[in-house]
């Protein structure tokens, strides 16, 4: 079976969830910023199920596609010395595979 | 290069130089003439794609907003479902997903509010087919780098200061969604027609950069 | 983990220190205009992703990323793209371009 016709990844995480971006530092065409990766967030929502970009990127067809997230971080949680409010957030959009639970 | 105002309307285009053309310059035309030959594309279709573009512009999210600010059910749809709203409103869905995000401004019974910020730190993601080409300042990368990590400082250069209690949610548009920021109905314009309220949304208030001026 | 330039993007922008957002704003020049035009047309005909576009712009190096306009990487990257994808080759195209410069010699003589 080819990577293409196999089943998409079960949604791991639900909206409220908290999740964790791994840590991880490959080449290659990525779509989870270089800042987020090791901080934890809250699932903000799912957006659904899309073709990989880091598969994309490479003229491969991306599939299955795999669940996206939007996550919701805490800015003071984010970045140290961070000036504003408390409640202040950064919301980013991540693929299923770079998240685990927290 | 012309100061800063809000492109709500479309700009002629630079004519290209009579000067020589630049490396990329020379590029670009040996690629379209080369996909030309080879029948992939045709002049004709390079033409119309570059009218289709010169056609979008932040008037269509201004004609939502509006939309949106004099219909609370529309609202309420437009932030369940933002590509059905437009469908609905006769704008064409798009290619991506968008998601609405809404101002809220502060209040007795709600709190302080919430401002909605939009970027696109690894390239320059942007509701295009709505709102038409991104602003350079939007993909440069002075934005890029610090609107996440310092919000309000950005937003002050641009001449918007927010009430410290007031909240700041920057949205990393980093994979298949794309945004819009639907700003806070200004109390001043009770009784406007949905044409007089399209007037005050600017590009800037739909990146969140802005607030709407009566 | 330190921030070893090979490892973060030249692209990957956020959070990194900057100055002051330049406001200006300047029209879009008509070769612009056709760069993403040609981007928008061989992407509608499943002739190349805009990850691609975005795979090959991030592979330029940190001082080209930056002196390079948003068009020119655009062109630069649809470019190699193409030629990744066998649509073009760099012979035909290297041809072309002399064939250009050629006719703008001559228009300017």
């Amino acid at each position: 079976m080819t990577p293409a016709q196999r089943e998409s990844p079960a949604q791991q995480f639900g909206p409220g969830e908290r999740v964790r971006v791994r840590r991880a530092y490959p080449p290659g065409h990525l779509r989870t910023p270089w800042y987020i990766r090791g901080h934890s967030g809250v699932v903000e929502r799912v957006c659904g199920a899309y073709p990989n970009p880091e598969e994309l990127a490479y003229a491969r067809s991306g599939l299955p596609a795999q669940p996206l997230y939007r996550v919701r971080f805490l800015q003071h949680e984010v970045w140290p010395g961070y000036r504003g409010n408390a409640q202040d957030s950064l919301d980013v959009e991540l693929y299923q595979h770079w998240l685990e639970p927290a | 290069m012309h100061a800063h105002h809000d492109h709500d309307h479309p700009h002629p285009t630079q004519p290209d130089t009579t000067d020589a053309l630049s490396y990329y310059q020379v590029m670009e035309v040996a690629l379209r003439e080369l996909l030309i030959e080879k029948g992939i594309l045709s002049a004709d279709q390079v033409r119309r794609q570059v009218e289709d573009m010169d056609s979008r512009t932040p008037a269509h999210g201004a004609q939502v907003v509006a939309r949106a600010w004099s219909d609370p059910a529309f609202k309420a749809r437009l932030l369940a479902d933002g590509n059905a709203a437009l469908e609905e409103i006769g704008l064409e869905r798009g290619p991506y997903k968008l998601v609405v995000v809404e101002n809220t401004p502060a209040s007795t019974e709600t709190g302080p509010g919430v401002h909605n910020v939009i970027v696109c730190t690894l390239c320059s993601c942007y509701p295009r087919w709505l709102l038409g080409l991104p602003p350079d300042w939007y993909k440069s990368r002075s934005y890029r780098a610090r609107v996440v990590h310092e919000p309000r400082e950005v937003l002050s250069e641009f001449g918007l200061d927010l009430p410290a209690d007031m909240v700041v949610r920057v949205h990393d548009s980093t994979a298949d969604m794309r945004y819009l920021v639907l700003p806070a109905r200004p109390a001043a314009t009770q009784g406007w027609d949905e044409q007089g309220l399209a007037g005050i949304v600017t590009r800037d208030c739909m990146v969140g950069v802005a607030l709407p001026k009566p | 983990m330190t921030d070893d330039p090979i490892q973060r993007g030249v692209h990957d922008l956020g959070g990194l220190p900057a100055g002051p957002v330049a406001r200006s704003e300047h029209d879009y020049a008509l070769w612009e205009k056709r760069v993403d035009a040609l981007m928008v047309l061989l992407s509608n005909q499943q002739h190349m992703r805009v990850d691609e576009l975005r795979r090959n712009i991030e592979g330029l190096g940190a001082q080209a990323y930056e002196r390079m306009s948003y068009y020119e990487r655009w062109v630069h990257a649809i470019t190699q793209t193409l030629i990744q994808r066998g649509l073009i080759s760099s012979d035909e195209l290297g041809r072309k371009m002399a064939q250009v410069e050629q006719r703008q010699r001559e228009s300017h003589a």
